[in-house]
């Protein structure tokens, strides 16, 4: 018996559709998040991301309804986020059925928001995201990571390690970290960044950006200390079937849900 | 008709639609009236254990014990499994069930807390998980453990080994979250809402 290491699917939403092709042949319509999300529940996914990748940058409210389609069938974990700035569009989520909101912007102008949320959800169901680029030309270009907010867009003036740990003393119950240096390049996650963040936190850590292959799940989940890895476009172009995704990283001697 | 409890610890959402996916009538509620004509009872919550003295306020506590006194089936999830013991050490002012012994604890030190994601389970003799094998896996997210006690019937190991389930009677509980549990999470709320 032993906690195993979560695998999970990101649904990036557009509209209230998922953008970003197709990752099962036989699915009746790609771009409904309802449908993907089973599937992916299906096929042995650990936990489902929906991400609503406009909302921050167009000021657009994260969309309830596709939450609520896609939580109606959906029996594992379920994290929502995208464009939640208080704790009303945090409540509106729950309510669509959501288990957990991720925040990543609102958090950086207004970190209170992270206890008004925690308090009134309890911390597991806060996510922290952050989005961090190497300090290239630092000396310490790992240790100095700086945050981005408005999806990548704007520098927060932040440091990723002590924002990290800001929003955990704050209370939040995860980190999801995602590497926009290593983000769309499916050449691996970033393991050394990775690493030092969940070395730098007691709470679990999501690494996110990077996955090409069932060895970069492993290596992120062993050397880069990650408790769970998410991916979106490796599902989404079929390269990665869920399970024997899971079997690969599994003779790495990664603890994980099989059967699944 | 499955009473879920409301005390506003979390969101009852998840729980009210895995319940009526496997085909039970549920209502929220905090009405201890509609608490009384209920056959059974489901007491979620993730959240803090103080939330619980909610029950106290809202006369909630006497209806439960009077109900689960009368012999219905009654299912605590996460906070509601943890509220059967005598107490939290995370509440330490707030009086649990006392339906099982001993107090629950924050993981020690030197691992990561929260507890979160699919561990294993080790199952015994039971209604509530019956079908469900040991080795199967199910979703946890909390802070605090319940002891092992007499009425355990499922184990876990996150640092040490802990309770993941107890039943004795009419009275059972869960630390994982069979509404978040996939297949093996539907089958337990299943064996719960077909039970007598």
């Amino acid at each position: 018996m032993s906690l195993t290491k979560r695998i999970i699917a990101c649904l990036d939403v557009n509209a209230g559709r998922v953008v970003k092709g197709v990752q099962f042949v036989d699915i009746i319509d790609a771009g409904d998040p309802a449908e993907l999300a089973r599937r992916h529940a299906e096929a042995g996914t650990d936990e489902i991301v929906l991400l609503d990748i406009t909302a921050t940058h167009e000021g657009r409210g994260t969309l309830v309804d596709a939450v609520k389609r896609t939580a109606e069938q959906l029996f594992i974990p379920f994290t929502v986020g995208g464009g939640i700035r208080t704790v009303e569009d945090a409540a509106a989520i729950f309510d669509a059925g959501a288990d957990k909101v991720s925040i990543n912007s609102a958090a950086i102008a207004r970190p209170e928001l992270i206890e008004e949320i925690g308090r009134r959800f309890g911390a597991q169901a806060v996510v922290i995201a952050i989005d961090a680029r190497r300090a290239h030309g630092a000396t310490q270009p790992v240790i100095d990571a700086e945050v981005f907010v408005n999806g990548g867009r704007k520098p927060a003036g932040r440091k990723a390690l002590e924002w990290a740990k800001e929003a955990e003393s704050r209370g939040a119950g995860e980190i999801l970290l995602t590497s926009m240096d290593a983000d769309g390049t499916r050449t691996g996650f970033d393991c050394e960044l990775t690493a030092r963040v969940s070395d730098a936190v007691q709470i679990p850590v999501i690494a996110s950006g990077g996955a090409g292959t069932a060895d970069h799940f492993a290596d992120v989940l062993l050397e880069g200390k990650a408790d769970a890895a998410l991916a979106a476009s490796i599902f989404h172009f079929g390269i990665a079937n869920v399970r024997e995704l899971k079997e690969a990283i599994a003779r790495r001697g990664v603890p994980v849900r099989l059967p699944c | 008709m499955i009473a879920v409890i409301d005390y506003k610890a979390g969101n009852l959402t998840s729980v009210m639609k895995a319940v009526r996916a496997v085909g039970a009538e549920a209502v929220a509620t905090s009405d201890p009236d509609v608490v009384m004509r209920a056959d059974k009872l489901v007491l979620p919550g993730v959240g803090h254990f103080s939330a619980t003295t909610f029950l106290e306020e809202r006369g909630l506590r006497p209806a439960i014990e009077e109900r689960v006194g009368a012999g219905i089936p009654f299912l605590g999830i996460c906070v509601g499994l943890q509220w059967l013991f005598a107490g939290s050490t995370e509440a330490p002012h707030t009086a649990g069930l006392n339906a099982f012994a001993g107090r629950c604890e924050r993981f020690a030190e030197g691992i990561k807390v929260p507890h979160v994601g699919w561990n294993s389970i080790q199952v015994s003799e039971s209604r509530l998980l019956q079908g469900i094998s040991s080795g199967a896996f199910v979703f946890f997210t909390h802070s605090y453990r319940a002891p092992i006690v007499n009425g355990t019937v499922a184990v876990t190991e996150y640092g040490l080994p802990f309770t993941a389930a107890v039943e004795r009677d009419n009275i059972m509980g869960v630390q994982f979250h069979p509404e978040k549990s996939g297949a093996v999470g539907l089958q337990i709320l299943e064996n719960f809402v077909r039970l007598p």
